[in-house]
């Protein structure tokens, strides 16, 4: 196999059989856990606070008070890192491209040198809090295997990114093909990993935020 | 036998280019652009002058197999007249049925001779691919493309795929490739696996680059370095997105929308038309064609990538590279109806267990803690 070949299959059905699987997970796991229900709450409401399940989804981004004191690497290396993979996954143009061919829509793009730049600062990010992790005592009596695996899942597509674009290591086409494949293994294990938070996250921020006014915390 | 070919015995390219009246300093100048384009080192250029100027003019016979004879279109219509046709005038072309003037019997002993005279010293020029599905798909003089090719290639002292059908199999192996169709080094290595192949791939391909790698043959004995796919690595050494002179647009973000935009006019990067230029290896971007004029980029158009092995099977040639090729909609419709259908197989079977859970549920009295 050449690397045209494994360009062809990751562009073809590499994609397709990743999107396929993240596809069929989400919507596994999203049955799963909403088909468990809960019982219902048979006392009243405590408060009347409409929307704290909503601000909870944007609150709960905001450090609460005195935490990045006490923790400055998990809040500031997880800011640089969420945002800064943010604007290198769907601010590079090709990405918008891709974007475009799946869904349609597209939008402005940054530079590539903003983009190279953001990719960069995101894996510094990345290796800081497993640093962090590691010298951590708390922090690594309570990291298990999947947590450095999606570590690893995460830095695979930005690495391989960053060495294709500066021709570093293999060939273009090669480092390419790797690139886009790794990506596709992100996508394919996202719901079956913690990584189903990307998905996950926001949903069960408006829960916590909705219960806890419903028991007199609004938000 | 008495051979039918012009007797070139003892002629070498330095007496054939006097005769022509080709100056000792065309010569040289020649030789210095040979030795750039070859990416040799300065001092290289004489070597190259005097191994070149001794050098006996090599018997070469082309095959033209599975092609559209679109290589030797550009071949003969490379910014005549020039240095490269002079070059070309002045290896012996003994057999190329497209251009020779002999036809049939004589054209096919005009092969055999030039085979026989030159034994071990001749280079075997290929155009096209050659079919396995079916002898029958591809002959000529009856016989079969791979039987000709192992004849001709059992002396040679090396071989140019010139092409990309001859490199990679081209259009005649793209999907489902109806005729079996097969890249001539493939075929080389089973029926002679230490013959030196060149690939020289393009639709069409650059035509000095079969110049200049017939000249470091003839100079210094041996072919120049090739990379993994077999190509001259200083022909095909970095890719036409980082050779054009319109990368810095895609740097900047700057891009054509369509063939007739602002974008478009004011020259920008053509990679979201499906300029496949960023995955392609080849010199167009730096030699450029008929004479250095322009390349299809500089006409407006996006590179199709025809210089790599299945670009037939890359996408459409207007998609973006980005873009995804296969089915993805079928796939990820099918996973969805799957995933939805799966996801309510395990609500009802988490259902069942609570209801089973809550219908075995055994209560506990305080009395009954007493017994």
């Amino acid at each position: 196999m050449t690397a045209g070949d494994l360009l062809i299959w990751t562009r073809g059905p590499g994609l397709a059989l990743a999107l396929g699987i993240l596809i069929f997970g989400v919507l596994l796991r999203l049955f799963e856990i909403y088909s468990l229900g809960r019982k219902s709450d048979l006392a009243p409401a405590r408060e009347t606070s409409p929307g704290s399940g909503w601000r909870t989804v944007f609150t709960r981004s905001l450090p609460p008070p005195g935490m990045t004191r006490r923790a400055p690497m998990t809040y500031f290396g997880g800011y640089v890192f969420h945002i800064g993979l943010a604007v290198t996954v769907f601010l590079s143009i090709p990405h918008i491209e891709l974007l475009r061919g799946l869904l349609g829509i597209s939008w402005p793009g940054l530079p590539t040198p903003a983009v190279d730049a953001a990719a960069m600062v995101t894996m510094i990010a990345l290796l800081a809090v497993l640093a962090s992790r590691l010298s951590n005592p708390v922090k690594r009596l309570l990291s298990t295997f999947q947590d450095y695996f999606v570590w690893l899942l995460t830095l695979l597509p930005l690495l391989s990114g960053y060495l294709a674009y500066h021709h570093m290591l293999l060939e273009y086409t090669l480092m390419l093909s790797l690139h886009i494949l790794s990506a596709e293994l992100l996508i394919a294990l996202l719901p079956f990993t913690k990584l189903f938070h990307a998905i996950s996250a926001f949903v069960s921020r408006w829960y916590t935020g909705q219960m806890s006014a419903r028991k007199g915390v609004a938000v | 036998m008495k051979s039918v070919l012009p007797d070139h015995a003892g002629q070498t390219v330095g007496d054939a280019l006097l005769q022509r009246g080709v100056s000792r300093r065309e010569f040289l100048q020649h030789c210095g652009l040979m030795a750039s384009l070859l990416a040799l080192p300065a001092a290289a250029a004489e070597q190259l002058a005097v191994a070149l100027a001794k050098a006996r003019r090599p018997s070469v016979i082309w095959l033209s197999f599975q092609e559209c004879t679109g290589c030797t279109e550009s071949l003969t219509r490379s910014a005549s007249p020039s240095l490269e046709s002079l070059i070309f005038d002045l290896i012996s072309l003994d057999y190329h049925h497209t251009l020779q003037a002999a036809s049939g019997e004589a054209a096919e002993a005009a092969r055999a001779a030039a085979m026989k005279d030159n034994a071990g010293k001749y280079i075997v020029v290929v155009d096209g691919s050659v079919p396995l599905g079916n002898p029958g798909y591809s002959t000529i003089a009856g016989v079969a493309n791979i039987d000709v090719l192992r004849e001709s290639v059992k002396e040679a002292a090396a071989v140019i795929a010139m092409g990309t059908c001859a490199a990679y199999g081209g259009l005649p192996a793209a999907q489902p490739n109806p005729t079996g169709a097969v890249a001539i080094a493939e075929l080389v290595k089973l029926s002679s696996p230490n013959l030196p192949v060149v690939n020289i791939p393009g639709c069409p391909p650059i035509a000095t680059v079969m110049t200049a790698v017939i000249a470091h043959y003839l100079a210094f004995g041996a072919l120049p370095e090739l990379d993994g796919l077999g190509r001259p690595k200083a022909f095909y050494g970095e890719t036409i997105h980082d050779r054009c002179y319109r990368r810095p647009f895609y740097d900047q973000g700057k891009f054509a929308d369509t063939f007739d935009d602002e974008g478009a006019r004011r020259g920008w990067c053509l990679f979201k038309l499906g300029c496949k230029g960023p995955v392609t290896y080849n010199a167009c971007a730096t030699m450029k064609w008929n004479g250095g004029v322009s390349f299809p980029i500089q006409s407006g158009h996006g590179c199709i990538g025809c210089a790599e092995p299945k670009f037939w099977d890359m996408g459409g040639i207007y998609q973006a590279l980005p873009q995804p090729t296969g089915p993805v909609a079928k796939v990820v419709g099918t996973a969805a109806a799957v995933g939805v259908a799966a996801g309510v197989a395990i609500a009802w079977h988490n259902r069942a267990a609570k209801a089973d859970a809550k219908a075995t549920h055994q209560t506990v009295k305080v009395e009954d803690l007493h017994k």
